[in-house]
This record gives C-alpha cells, structure tokens and sequence, in this order.
C-alpha cells in the first residue's frame, strides 16, 4: 500500500499513529486514507472540492465531504481530530494562512506539505527563461494553475516564526527521496511539515 | 399493531402498516435496510405496482447485485402513515364510527411516521437497521431515524433531501392543497362513501408539485415551445404545448393511485417537518444525539431541495463531530434525478453500504 503513495503523503502515512483520527484536507481520491484506514485502524475524514474525486472517494466507502477549505473547516469542532492532514493543497487556498490556522484548531497537530517555489530548477528556470516555470510538481501554465499562493521553505518558516506555531518535524522531498535539511530550500522539490498551535 | 402516540397529541390504535420485503433476513436480524419513500411513493418499492402495474419506483436502485443489495440485505418498505396503499390514512376505518376516517384523521408528523416504522421493526424481531435509506421525504425520515432512536441505526443515506420545509417548499403545497380544497367534490374531505372524488383538483396539485420536481433546462430540453399533435396554435385553451398535455397527462394518471386527503396530509407532515425542533431549535444539537453514520447526495439541478439544504445537515454533523459524506452529483433532471439512472450515485450508495468490501 505504501509503495503506492505520493512521497509527502508516505512521509506523513509513516507519522500518523495507529487508531489516531485524522482529517485530510483536499484528500483527493481518497489515496492516504484508504492506507490509513486499512494498516493502522484510522477514523479517517476527508474533505474535498472536486465531486468526482469526492464520488470516487465515497466509493471506497471513505467518509469525505465536497467542500472548501476556505470556507469550510469552520464547522469542525476544536480539538476533534489527532492530525489535520494538508497535502498539496496550501498554495492553492484563498488564504493560506487561516488555513492553517484552522488546522492547529481542528487538529492536535497538523501536516502542511507544499511543492518548493524556490527549488533550484525553478530559481532557474524563472532566471534564464524569464517565464513562469512549469516543472513536474507545477505542471500546469501560469494562466491554468490552480497555484495562487506560491510559497517557498523559507516563506513558510518565516510565517511558523510569526505565528509561533511548534515544528515537530520537517521532510524534504526532492524526487521520490528525502534529501537532508541543508540547503533545504535550494534542494527540495516539496517540503512537508508537522506543526502543534 | 399500536397504540402509536402522535405529536399532534391523539394517539392511533390501532395502527395499520402495509410493507413489502426484498431479501432474506439473517439469523441476527442485523443485515436489515429499511428504505423509505417519498411523497406520493409506496411499499412497491421493488416489485410491480398493483394499480398501475408500473416496476417498482427504485429497481434500479435495489435488487440482487444492484447497490442496496437484496442479496446481502433484507430490504423493507413501509408505506407511511396517512399514506393511501394500506396503512393507517383518512381513507381507512375509524374504529370509533366505523366509516372512513376522512379529515377526522390526526395530522401527523415526519416523526410520526418513523415511529410507526419503529413498531413494524419491533413486529418483525429487527432491533437494529444495517442502514435506513430514503430520498426526499423518504430522506427526511432516514435523517430523522438515527436522530429519534440512535441505538437502532448504523448509517443513514439521504438523498436529495432536506432537514427542514423551507418557505417555498411550504407554498408549493398550499398550491396543491388549496386545489383539492377548492374542488367542489371535495366536501370537507367526506368523499369516500360515493366514490366522488375530488379528482380535478388532486390533478392540479400533482401538476404543480411535478413541475418543482424537474429543473427549468430539463423541461426545455424535453418540451422546448413544440406544439402537441398539431401545426398551428388554435387560440383556444386546448393542450396546445407538449409541456400542458405532459402535465395534463401526470395529473390525471396520479389521481388513479392516490387520495386526495392523504396527500393534504403528507404535505402537512413535511410543512412541519423541521429536524432542529429534536434540538431546542439546534439542528446540531438534534443531530448530535445520532450515533449513526451519514452519507447525503444532492443534485446540482434540483430546487425543490437545493445542495444548500443538504450542506446545512452536512455542517450541522461535522459540528456535531458525526461520521458524515457528503457529495453534490451532476444531473439534468432536478429533484426527481434522484429516481434516474445515475452511475456515480450508484457508486457512492455502494460505497456507503459496504459493497465489495468497502
């Protein structure tokens, strides 16, 4: 099951305890809760806007809601989940940081993994091409991305410092492997983070 | 069976309910489904209908293989309380006068009904339900289920339905109920003993109430402005459009399977029908005593019970922390999508019931 999951989303399956509660935010099909909820006996949530992933989801017999993370997550109750799950969804919020805001509300902790803006192909592709990157995690033109919100390792590490939120721990992804955290926002392609409020 | 004590404060003694069943009950009694039906619906729910001889109204829905499951679960149907196919309504015997009891019926209440489904449950030896399904007012009642007995549900399914009667909702039925009223054979609802019923004005409530069922393209893409039978408009009041012959057509075949009374009564029952009052006025609250899980669909299309509707339950159960799913399906035909072929809705019932190892 493991070996099919997107990188950040094992990094954050091989975190979350057994029998936890987790909610994932822009869940998608439904991929890391359906692991969850078959190796460790998560009560696994997702929230999703796009129906048909949401169908496809509920197929599988998950319990995911068609919503908006920008509005949404207001409902929850404080406190009612072990993790908030945020998978490659915080750039394309309205407002990234309410989000996450509501994360550390809903969820005793809460990962945030984003694609790196600042990755060094990036940083090169913008210097030499003088156009918006396109790359594998960034895939779409900058007229079709739903990205709104770029943000870099070392943007989102400002913004902890701001907010005060606690680090529990950092991966950063560059491929299908971890790299180290030197020079983390030079060669990590996505960060992901495990915050406490 | 009863005595059934009512929210209106009467009580029915006794109480008559006419089900079908789908499926094997298991030795537990626990793989029992009840699904519940809408407005003008019935027990019929998959198998032939005696009066019309129409299939029945969810076979594509429920049968061996299909989505509820009749291979994997006994599946009931109840016809409501006030209802016009057997059970307890205005068309059946007053024990105290022995004639039809006609508007001397208690108004009942979506509670009601369910309570008397509770008492078929009991009837049948079946303390828990796998699951209890319905779609508009059927989903008023699944909703209400996990919430007026919360240790004899598992999970409910609700479609294109609605926590509340909204004021438009409201208006529409006092259309239809101020038709039949206002058809002389009416009566006061004494019309049973010559069988001269008020059948015009039942009409006109059906036709009202059918066009809320359907959405504004879907009847532009089925009628458009094309004449019926003919070439030309013959200023008159005939059917000239197809759309006033459909519906002329509607009216009239739905007098044939229904009394007029028990649908002044069914609408009465949604009108009141709003889930917070089991809350101090807090759907939250009322929904909060459920330990149920919840699965509702609504349709893109469908005005007569908007996805607004539905995302306001799907709020109300995430601040109540219940296990809830929610989706907003795509479907040209407004309300009644929820009675059409539709595969993605298939696949979610699926997945909430378990099918295939969930």
């Amino acid at each position: 099951m493991m070996a099919d999951l997107r990188p950040d989303l094992a990094v954050i399956y091989d975190q979350i305890a057994p029998n936890s509660r987790v909610l994932d935010i822009g869940c998608g099909e439904g991929t890391l809760l359906a692991a969850l909820r078959q190796d460790k006996a998560v009560d696994a949530r997702g929230l999703e806007i796009n129906p048909g992933k949401v169908a496809t989801a509920m197929g599988k017999g998950l319990s995911v809601v068609q919503g908006n993370a920008d509005t949404d997550l207001a409902d929850y109750p404080a406190g009612g989940f072990d993790y908030a799950v945020l998978s490659q969804t915080l750039q394309t919020t309205d407002h990234p940081d309410r989000i996450v805001e509501s994360l550390l509300r809903i969820g005793e902790r809460a990962f945030v993994s984003f694609p790196n803006f600042a990755h060094w192909r990036i940083r090169m592709a913008l210097l030499t091409g003088g156009r918006m990157p396109v790359t594998r995690l960034i895939p779409e033109r900058w007229y079709a991305t739903p990205n709104i919100h770029h943000v870099t390792i070392a943007d989102f590490e400002d913004l902890i410092a701001e907010r005060g939120w606690q680090v529990e721990g950092r991966w950063f992804l560059s491929g299908d492997t971890t790299t180290g955290h030197a020079m983390g926002n030079l060669l990590a392609e996505h960060a992901v983070f495990l915050l406490q409020g | 069976m009863g005595p059934l004590p009512l929210d209106c404060g009467a009580e029915l003694s006794p109480v008559e309910l006419a089900y079908e069943t789908y499926g094997t009950l298991n030795a537990d009694a626990s793989n029992a489904v009840l699904v519940c039906h809408a407005l003008t619906g019935d027990q019929y729910l998959a198998s032939e209908h005696p009066v019309t001889g129409k299939p029945g109204w969810w076979t594509r829905l429920v049968g061996p293989g299909k989505p509820v499951d009749t291979d994997r679960f006994c599946v009931i149907c109840v016809n409501v309380i006030g209802s016009c196919m057997g059970s307890s309504g205005p068309a059946t015997v007053n024990p105290a006068t022995d004639a039809p009891w006609g508007m001397d019926f208690p108004v009942i209440t979506i509670a009601d009904m369910v309570r008397a489904q509770a008492l078929l449950l009991d009837h049948l030896g079946i303390e828990k339900l796998a699951a209890v399904v319905g779609g508009s007012m059927g989903g008023m009642q699944a909703l209400s289920w996990p919430v007026l007995f919360p240790e004899r549900v598992e999970a409910s399914l609700v479609i294109a339905s609605a926590a509340r009667h909204s004021a438009q909702n409201i208006a529409f039925h006092e259309v239809g109920r101020q038709a039949i009223m206002a058809d002389p054979r009416w009566r006061g609802g004494a019309y049973y003993a010559d069988n001269e019923a008020p059948a015009s004005g039942l009409a006109v409530a059906r036709m009202a109430a059918h066009i809320t069922y359907l959405s504004e393209a879907g009847l532009t893409e089925k009628f458009g402005r094309r004449l019926q039978d003919r070439d030309a408009k013959t200023f008159g009041f005939d059917a000239d459009f197809q759309v006033e012959s459909y519906l002329r057509h509607q009216g009239i075949s739905f007098v044939d399977r229904f009394d007029a009374n028990s649908y002044l009564y069914i609408t009465r029952a949604m009108d009141y029908f709003d889930l917070a009052d089991q809350g101090d006025g807090s759907l939250a609250q009322a929904l909060a005593k459920a330990k149920a899980r919840f699965c509702l669909i609504s349709f893109d299309t469908d005005w007569l019970y908007p996805t607004a509707e539905s995302r306001r339950i799907v709020h109300a159960l995430n601040a109540a922390g219940a296990e809830a799913s929610f989706v907003e399906l795509s479907s040209p035909f407004g309300h009644d999508a929820f009675l059409l072929e539709n595969p993605e809705m298939d696949r979610v019932v699926s997945g909430f019931l378990g099918n295939g190892g969930g």
